[in-house]
C-alpha cells in the first residue's frame, strides 16, 4: 500500500522541480556569459557590438509587447534620440567624459518616451501603433531639419573618449567590454522588472485589462511606468551605438528601424528574455552575410519572407519554439 | 589650433610612415574594397555595374601590379552610415583593405572617411554629390572622383541665364541636400543677372507632384529648376511631362540626373531638360569603345560614376606602379602629381582638398525624333571648363587648404 500523499509533499517535490529548473536556468545563463565573454576572440569586436546594441534595443522593446502587450511602432525615436544626443554632447563638449554622454542621452530618450507615453497609451490596439508611429515621425522630422544633426549626413566623428577619465574606449576589446557590461546591465534589469511585483500587474494587464483594473491598480500608471523604461533602455542602446560606430545617422530614427525591432523580437520570441538578443543576432547577422554575398539585392525579400514565415508557422519565435520543444521532449 | 596640431601631427606621422613603407606593398597584395548601394535607391546609378567597371579595371591592369595580385571585395552599404562603418572597420583592421572605392550615399562616404583617417587607408568617392565631403569634411585620406553639387549648381544654372531664362522657379526637396543645392543656385543665378522669383519645398520624399508643377507653371519663371534627387527627380519630371511644362514654354533644369534615370523616364517625358554631368558616354571613340565594353558586360550604358570608377581605379593602380607602394599617402601625393588624361577626363587634376578637378560637361535631353536608340540620350551642349566648374580652393573650408 502506498502511502497517501501528502500537501506538504507535493510542495516539497514542486519547490525542488522549481530548484532544479532554475539551477538549469543559471548553467545555462553561465555558458551563455562565458561565451560571450570570450567571444571577441573569435568573432569581429565591432560587429559584435552591433549586436549586442541591437539587443539591447529589442529586449528594451520585448519589455513593452512581450510582457505588456503594448506593440509600440515608434521606437526608432527614442534609439535615436538617445544617439543624436550623445553624439552631440560629445562631439561639441570633448571635455564630456563618454558615461556622462551616455547617461545624458539615455536621460532624453526617457523624457521623450514619457511624453510619448503620455498622449499614446490612452489608446488600445492600432490606435496605439498609429499614434506612436505619428510621433516618431515627428521626431524623424525634427532630425532632418535641425542643424547639430547634419540632416541625411549624420553627424559624425564622435569620440569614442575615455571610460572613467583613464579607460581608453578607442581600443576595440575596452570598448567591446564596456557595451557588454553595459548590454547586461539592462538586461538584469529587465529580468528584475519583469519578475518582480511591478512585472506580474504588467503580466496582468497583457493578459486581461479590464480584470487588472477591476482587481484595483492603476493600469495606465503601469502602462506609463513600462514605457518610460522601455524608451529609456532603448535610447541607451543607441547612446551606446553612437559610441561604438562615432556616428549617429537618420537611418536610426526611420521607421525601418522601429519595424525592424518588432521582427528581431517576434523572430526570437516575444515575452521569453533571451528571444530579443537570439533575434536581434539573427537579423543583424543575417543583413550581414546577405550584403557580401550575390544575393545582395534580395536581403529586404529575405527578411519579408521570413516574417512571414514566423507569423504564420513559428508564433513564439525561436526561443519560444526551442522552450515548447524542450518541455514537450525532456520534461 | 587644435586642428593645426592635428594635422602637423598627423603629417609627421605620414612622413615618418612614408618613409618606413617605401617600396613595399602590404602583403604582396592590393586589395580593394568596393561598397555601395546594391538594393536601394541608388544601385543603378553604381551598385553591381560599378563593381563590374571596378573588375574591367583590375583585369585592364592584368590583374597585377608590380607582382603584387589585386584582390577585390565588396559589400552592400545598405545607404546606412552604421553598416558601411562597421564593414569598413572590417576590412581595414582584419582584411588589410587598403583602398576603398564605390562610395555613393554622402552619409556613407562621411563616414568611412573618417574611419580611413584614422586607419590611415584610402578611399576614392565616385557616387556622392556632396560638396562638403572635400569642402568641411574633408580628410587627407580620400579623394572625391566624379562631381558634386557646386558644379551641378553652377554649371546648369549658369549656362541656362547667360541663355536668357532670367526669372528662376526652385523646387527643393526639404532636406539638407536640397537647402545646400538651392542655395548654390539662388547664388549663381543672381550673380548672372537672373532672379530667383519664387521657392516652393516639398517634403523628402514625395510620390505626388501635381500641385507643385502646377504653381511652377503660375509662375510664369522662364526656368523651373529641380532641387532634389533620385525618385523625387524622375516624379517631378514626369508630372511635368504629363503637364506639358516644357510645350508651354519654360525650361525645365534638373541639377542631378543621371544617364540611368533619363534612361528610365524616356526621351520623351524627359526631352529638353537641361543638366550638368561630368562625363557620357557617346562623346568620342574613346568613351564609345570603352562603354561598348561595358555594354557588353553589363547590358546597359555606364552612368559618369560607372566611368569614374573605372577610371580612378586604374589611376590608383598606376601611381603604385608608379611609387611602389601601396602605402595611403604616397598613393595619394603621386595621383596629386600625375595629371588625368583618359577616356573619363581631360586634364583632370587632384587638389589638397582632394577634390578632383576636370571639364564637366552642360547636356540637354535629345527629342524622341533626335534619339537614335535607348541609349542615345543626350546631345552635349557646352563644356565647362574644369577651374570654372568646381569651387575654387579659394572659397574652401577645409582645413587642409585653409591651414587651420
Amino acid at each position: 500500500m502506498s502511502e497517501p500523499i501528502s500537501h506538504a509533499d507535493i510542495q516539497k517535490t514542486m519547490l525542488q522541480q522549481q530548484k532544479a529548473e532554475q539551477r538549469k536556468k543559471q548553467l545555462l545563463n553561465l555558458v551563455l556569459l562565458v561565451l560571450l565573454l570570450a567571444a571577441p576572440a573569435v568573432l569581429y569586436p565591432v560587429f559584435l557590438m552591433k549586436i549586442l546594441c541591437f539587443a539591447l534595443f529589442a529586449v528594451a522593446f520585448n519589455l513593452l509587447l512581450g510582457f505588456t502587450g503594448l506593440l509600440s511602432f515608434g521606437h526608432a525615436a527614442f534609439l535615436a534620440s538617445g544617439a543624436y544626443t550623445t553624439g552631440y554632447l560629445l562631439s561639441t563638449y570633448p571635455g564630456l567624459s563618454t558615461e556622462m554622454g551616455i547617461l545624458a542621452g539615455t536621460a532624453a530618450a526617457t523624457v521623450l518616451g514619457f511624453c510619448f507615453a503620455v498622449v499614446a497609451i490612452r489608446r488600445q490596439g492600432i490606435y496605439f501603433a498609429m499614434i506612436t508611429l505619428a510621433l516618431a515621425q515627428l521626431v524623424f522630422f525634427f532630425f532632418v531639419q535641425s542643424e547639430f544633426t547634419g540632416g541625411e549626413d549624420g553627424l559624425h566623428g564622435v569620440p569614442r573618449g575615455y571610460l572613467f577619465g583613464f579607460i581608453d574606449l578607442s581600443n576595440n576589446l575596452a570598448m567591446y567590454y564596456f557595451v557588454l557590461a553595459v548590454f547586461l546591465g539592462g538586461y538584469l534589469l529587465v529580468q528584475r522588472i519583469v519578475g518582480s511585483p511591478f512585472g506580474q500587474v504588467l503580466k496582468a494587464i497583457k493578459q486581461n485589462e479590464a480584470r487588472t483594473v477591476s482587481l484595483g491598480y492603476n493600469v495606465n500608471l503601469y502602462k506609463l511606468l513600462a514605457f518610460v523604461m522601455s524608451a529609456g533602455l532603448a535610447g541607451l542602446a543607441g547612446s551606446v551605438k553612437t559610441v561604438v560606430f562615432q556616428l549617429a545617422s537618420l537611418g536610426d530614427a526611420q521607421w525601418h528601424t522601429s519595424g525592424e525591432v518588432i521582427l528581431m523580437t517576434l523572430l526570437g520570441g516575444t515575452g521569453t528574455l533571451l528571444g530579443p538578443v537570439i533575434g536581434a543576432a539573427f537579423v543583424v547577422n543575417l543583413e550581414y552575410q546577405l550584403s557580401q554575398g550575390p544575393l545582395g539585392d534580395w536581403v529586404d525579400a529575405i527578411l519579408g519572407a521570413i516574417f512571414i514565415l514566423t507569423v504564420i508557422a513559428f508564433r513564439s519565435g525561436i526561443v519560444g519554439e526551442v522552450q515548447k520543444f524542450m518541455r514537450k521532449n525532456l520534461g | 589650433m587644435t586642428i593645426m596640431k592635428k594635422l602637423l601631427t598627423s603629417a609627421i606621422a605620414s612622413t615618418l610612415m612614408v618613409a618606413g613603407a617605401q617600396a613595399e606593398i602590404s602583403n604582396n597584395t592590393v586589395k580593394i574594397g568596393y561598397l555601395a548601394d546594391m538594393s536601394g535607391t541608388y544601385r543603378d546609378l553604381a551598385g553591381p555595374n560599378g563593381l563590374a567597371a571596378l573588375e574591367m579595371a583590375v583585369a585592364d591592369f592584368g590583374g597585377k601590379v608590380k607582382g603584387a595580385k589585386i584582390e577585390v571585395v565588396s559589400s552592400d552599404d545598405r545607404n546606412s552610415p552604421d553598416v558601411s562603418s562597421s564593414t569598413v572597420r572590417r576590412w581595414v583592421e582584419n582584411e588589410d583593405v587598403d583602398m576603398v572605392a564605390g562610395l555613393v550615399a554622402s552619409s556613407v562616404s562621411i563616414a568611412v572617411s573618417d574611419i580611413l583617417e584614422e586607419k590611415g587607408k584610402l578611399g576614392i568617392v565616385s557616387g556622392s554629390a556632396a560638396s562638403s565631403i572635400t569642402n568641411e569634411h574633408c580628410t587627407p585620406n580620400h579623394i572625391h572622383y566624379v562631381y558634386d553639387t557646386y558644379p551641378l549648381a553652377n554649371g546648369t544654372a549658369s549656362a541656362i541665364v547667360k541663355e536668357g531664362g532670367k526669372s528662376w522657379f526652385i523646387l527643393t526637396a526639404d532636406y539638407a541636400f536640397g537647402h545646400s543645392l538651392e542655395a548654390d543656385v539662388t547664388k549663381v543665378v543672381e550673380e548672372n543677372g537672373g532672379k530667383v522669383v519664387q521657392t516652393l519645398r516639398h517634403p523628402f520624399p514625395t510620390p505626388d507632384f501635381s500641385s507643385f508643377i502646377l504653381q511652377a507653371q503660375g509662375s510664369g519663371a522662364d526656368v523651373v529648376a529641380l532641387a532634389n534627387a533620385g525618385a523625387d527627380t524622375t516624379n517631378a519630371i514626369n508630372t511635368a511631362g504629363e503637364f506639358g511644362l516644357t510645350q508651354s514654354g519654360q525650361t525645365l533644369a534638373a541639377l542631378l540626373l543621371f544617364l540611368t534615370d533619363v534612361h528610365a523616364l524616356g526621351v520623351d517625358a524627359a526631352q529638353g531638360i537641361q543638366l550638368t554631368t561630368g562625363w557620357y558616354w557617346d562623346m568620342n571613340d574613346e568613351t564609345r569603345a570603352w562603354s561598348d565594353r561595358f555594354l557588353e558586360k553589363t547590358g546597359v550604358r555606364p552612368t559618369m560614376v560607372h566611368a569614374g570608377i573605372y577610371s580612378s581605379t586604374i589611376q590608383y593602380l598606376k601611381a603604385i606602379e608608379a611609387t611602389d607602394s601601396d602605402e595611403a599617402q604616397t598613393v595619394r601625393k603621386q595621383m596629386m602629381d600625375t595629371p588625368i588624361n583618359d577616356m573619363f577626363a581631360t586634364n583632370g587634376r587632384i587638389r589638397e582638398d582632394g577634390r578632383m578637378v576636370h571639364d564637366m560637361y552642360l547636356a540637354q535631353v535629345k527629342t524622341p525624333a533626335e534619339s537614335k536608340d535607348e541609349w542615345d540620350l543626350y546631345k552635349i551642349v557646352r563644356t565647362i571648363p574644369a577651374e570654372e566648374a568646381f569651387r575654387p580652393l579659394s572659397e574652401s573650408k577645409c582645413p587642409l587648404v585653409t591651414g587651420n
